[in-house]
């Protein structure tokens, strides 16, 4: 198992520090420790029920830890001055169906503060990448799930945050479009002036180099590339990777 | 906060309200309808049956058309309060209050942008509905009501509050029907909107202490003395009071660690 050495660092983008969660007296999460460097992309790798939403919203300000701290940029999570830093695609859909696309990526704007004027551009800078410029006045519900996605991601990058959470950006989506998205998301974190922090239980979204947080039931069970990890875990594929620490994990438990 | 960013932010809350009231005609249709309802069919028949003495505000006897116009006010204002709460209910069924939620203002604040935007819809078919009044000719001082018009956004501001707690603590929209059973049709009944308390008086002097306890009943009784010009002191306190006590208990209760928790959607 790999971990990477966690030092206080006042320019995290990220910091997660020793951070427990429970539900009533289900624990969610268990003393997770893990931070984003500026401009950084970091897959947060885990099965089904793993924490990764929970953690998400910890994050987001809308769960508080049980115990430990988060911080973006120095700010304490859910202040405004940390929640101004994120862009927060959430797995489950929060467009507004009855809102056009630009009703909504303008609501998202006044939210954020920006002036008309900014967000007009915005808007247009945002959604071009995404091939939707010619569609911001159709109806939310009637774009389909793909579509929906990438209003949801252009919106989050609206404000130009310095961290961007992904929470199961392609969940949902058939296997072409997911294809698609992933690439398109991939390209997009290259180019990005931000950090990511990238949410899967794919693990085909996830490069040889991409840095992997494993996270199963609660715990972090490795940090560091995927590769590096591969090795660690005698794996000959994340995949692999993936299933072995579900393995261990239930050996344990036994 | 900046005061720009806040101004900003309650543009965008107020126009998404704006937006959704225009393209939902349905539902402006029924806030339209229902008080039209009771001022065209059930005051025709309650006229007869009801005989109204000279009570304050009015300085001479009423027609029962001309009583009934601040009640049915109210019961706009009310309704409007509760389908404001039954949207909220929706939005976190369907996941854009956690955009809200996730905006970098404080939660109070944003709360406070829904509540107002609100009152603005209900204003509008307040509006609406005093046109339809005009037409009928019921004889209310048209000249004044813009006196009435501080009273309508503060007992607007009361039931959007309490649809705000009661969204706070709903869990589900297939529980909405309870709060019509068990908060809409009390509140109203139980007020003066339809009939003096002194005529509830005369069948049950509990129920019309129930009647005076109605926080509904002062809202209604704020605006019945300001379409007058008059300022009820009561009425105004009791508006006042219920409406901070409403929207403290539900900035409190809006707590989104205690209401996400219970969702499954949210825990993966």
């Amino acid at each position: 198992m790999t971990q990477q050495p966690q030092e206080p660092d006042a320019v995290n983008t990220l910091s997660v520090d020793s951070v427990s969660f429970s539900f009533g007296v289900k624990a969610a999460l268990n003393q997770v420790t893990f931070s984003v460097q500026p401009g950084e992309t970091v897959f947060l790798l885990g099965p089904n029920g793993a924490g990764k939403s929970t953690l998400f919203s910890l994050i987001s300000g809308l769960y508080k830890p049980t115990s430990g701290t988060v911080s973006v940029s120095d700010a304490n999570a859910g202040t405004p001055k940390a929640l101004s830093q994120l862009g927060i695609v959430f797995q489950s859909d929060t467009l507004d169906p009855d809102l056009s696309i630009a009703d909504n990526l303008h609501y998202y704007a006044a939210l954020h503060g920006l002036s008309t004027k900014i967000a007009h551009e915005r808007i247009a800078a945002c959604i071009a990448p995404f091939e939707l410029s010619e569609r911001l006045k159709e109806k939310v519900r009637t774009l389909n799930g793909g579509h929906r996605r990438r209003v949801d991601i252009a919106r989050a990058l609206m404000h130009q945050p310095r961290l961007l959470l992904l929470d199961e950006p392609t969940v949902g989506l058939d296997i072409p479009t997911r294809s698609a998205l992933t690439q398109r998301l991939q390209s997009l974190a290259s180019t990005l002036n931000c950090a990511v922090l990238w949410a899967t239980h794919l693990a085909d979204e996830v490069r040889d180099s991409d840095r992997i947080v494993l996270l199963h039931e609660g715990s972090i069970h490795g940090d560091a590339n995927a590769t590096k990890l591969m090795q660690s875990f005698q794996s000959r594929s994340v995949e692999e990777m993936m299933n072995a620490v579900m393995l261990q994990t239930t050996a344990i438990n036994e | 906060m900046s005061i720009t960013h806040a101004w900003r932010a309650f543009r965008g809350v107020l126009g998404r309200e704006l937006k959704r009231f225009v393209r939902q005609r349905e539902r402006f249709i029924a806030a339209l309808v229902r008080p039209l309802v009771w001022l065209v069919i059930f005051a025709a028949g309650f006229r007869a049956a009801l005989g109204l003495s000279i009570i304050e505000p009015y300085e001479t006897y009423i027609t029962y058309e001309i009583y009934v116009v601040p009640g049915l006010i109210g019961m706009i204002q009310l309704f409007n309060g509760m389908q404001s709460s039954l949207s909220m209910v929706y939005d976190q069924e369907m996941g854009s209050m956690r955009v809200l939620l996730t905006a970098p203002l404080p939660r109070w604040f944003l709360l406070l942008s829904k509540l107002a935007a609100g009152v603005v819809v209900s204003l509008l078919q307040i509006a609406a509905f005093l046109v339809f009044v005009a037409l009928m000719q019921v004889d209310i001082p048209f000249n004044k009501l813009w006196l009435a018009l501080p009273a309508m956004i503060l007992s607007g501001f009361m039931l959007g509050a309490l649809g705000l707690l009661i969204s706070s603590v709903i869990k589900q929209l297939e529980n909405f029907a309870g709060v019509m059973n068990f908060v809409i049709f009390p509140m109203f009944f139980l007020s003066s909107a339809l009939y003096p308390i002194w005529k509830m008086q005369e069948s049950s002097d509990i129920l019309a202490m129930l009647c005076t306890l109605n926080p509904f009943t002062h809202a209604i009784e704020l605006i019945r003395f300001a379409i007058y010009g008059q300022f009820n002191g009561i009425a105004t306190l009791v508006v006042l009071g219920c409406t901070a006590v409403f929207f403290l208990l539900a900035n409190w209760s809006y707590n989104p660690a205690r209401r996400f928790r219970a969702s499954r959607t949210a825990v993966r």
